[in-house]
């Protein structure tokens, strides 16, 4: 049996150009198992050509997708709609805070790439507490003595950035997916990215608000990750008082090991 | 993020304290925040009415039966609750800043949000019970 169709309304930010935003409004019957993606994508396909988004795979992999649905931070290629509305009910779609609007839904998001090459986001996680464990391996080709890699959760969609307050308040604050992607990378012997990490719109600018991590749809937990940059940071002032301002060398050598 | 430079820092500021699809960590961010601006007003208000002790015993009694009117004794409830609040907040933050407890955030929150609620009732009753 198939699942009985849903009438919803999607309210979508329009804004083109230099004109005044607004909202336009598309009623569709819709499954309530399909995806928000899904729905944007039939309001282009069949009632508006001139909508303007970004979308690539569809499986929360490309971090393209992200928008505010009813007023929070949605991957909307993995956000069923059964979950943000009901029978009947309102998908209201804004682009995400704290970038600039391109053009209706689509937002600039240079400047979070940027910041994420700044602290040398790499692509494969490097934090050996994070590797696969043995038990979670897959079978495959790859034998025992080989070693696994895990490829870095955070997929820069920026869902973090738009949801932290402090982004909204202060915009030359590194953010949330750019601290984790120092965290990931590890600041120990990196003198240049600590410089970077412990400065006023490093880790401390951070209030606390854990909406980050509330908001991440890959479980990078940017809150948990600049709470640890923190402690790390103390660590090396601390390391710094009794050994003068520079680093020994063979931590340096250790690090890049 | 350069999208949001164009606004005041004040109307970027007030978008804080704006809880709507946001956590109960937002709630403590928003609760400390709001606590912080009334204990400091509440510091700046006690210096100016300690002021007043300095012009003589008359002014003196005139301060005693302000301060025992029910809108001062109930602003104190405000204030004992404030400090609760914030003080409790502010060693959870403390925690996480050093990495302590960071992934158990929420709970720990909740747990001391409990703890400011059921002290500042306490406080309450006994201050319009005495």
């Amino acid at each position: 049996m198939s699942t009985p169709k849903w009438v919803v309304t999607f309210q979508i930010y329009r804004k083109k150009g230099n004109a005044d935003p607004h909202f336009d409004e598309f009623k569709l019957e819709v499954s309530p198992d399909e995806y928000v993606l899904d729905g944007i994508e039939r309001v282009w396909a069949f009632h508006d050509r001139s909508l303007a988004f970004r979308h690539a795979c569809h499986h929360s992999t490309c971090g393209a997708c992200g928008m505010r649905v009813n007023g929070a931070e949605k991957l909307t290629c993995i956000t069923l709609i059964r979950d943000v509305t009901q029978d009947g009910g309102v998908l209201r779609i804004e682009p995400m805070r704290n970038f600039p609007v391109v053009s209706d839904l689509a937002v600039d998001m240079g400047i979070l790439y940027t910041r994420m090459e700044m602290v040398e986001h790499q692509p494969v996680n490097s934090d050996a507490k994070e590797a696969i464990q043995p038990e979670a391996r897959p079978a495959g080709p790859v034998g025992e003595e080989e070693d696994y890699i895990r490829l870095s959760d955070c997929i820069e969609c920026g869902l973090c950035i738009s949801a932290c307050p402090i982004s909204g308040s202060s915009p030359e604050y590194l953010g949330p997916a750019v601290l984790a992607g120092a965290h990931q990378h590890g600041i120990k012997g990196n003198e240049q990215l600590l410089k970077l990490v412990d400065s006023e719109d490093g880790v401390w600018r951070c209030h606390s608000a854990f909406e980050c991590t509330a908001v991440c749809p890959s479980f990078v937990e940017p809150g948990w990750r600049i709470m640890d940059l923190r402690k790390q940071v103390i660590g090396e002032r601390f390391k710094r008082l009794f050994r003068g301002s520079s680093p020994k060398i063979i931590d340096t050598m250790e690090a890049s090991k | 993020m350069t999208g949001v430079s164009k606004t005041s820092p004040l109307s970027r500021a007030a978008k804080w304290f704006d809880p709507r699809a946001r956590t109960i960590s937002t709630i403590g961010f928003i609760l400390n925040r709001i606590t912080a601006l009334g204990l400091s007003f509440y510091l700046f208000l006690h210096l100016i009415m300690l002021g007043q002790l300095a012009q003589g015993p008359q002014a003196y009694d005139g301060f005693l039966a302000t301060v025992h009117s029910p809108i001062f004794v109930f602003g104190e409830v405000l204030v004992i609750a404030a400090g609760f609040i914030h003080g409790l907040n502010g060693i959870r933050i403390a925690l996480n800043s050093f990495g302590v407890g960071a992934r158990y955030q929420k709970a720990t929150f909740l747990v001391l949000l409990s703890i400011a609620v059921i002290c500042s009732l306490i406080f309450a009753v006994r201050i319009f019970t005495v």
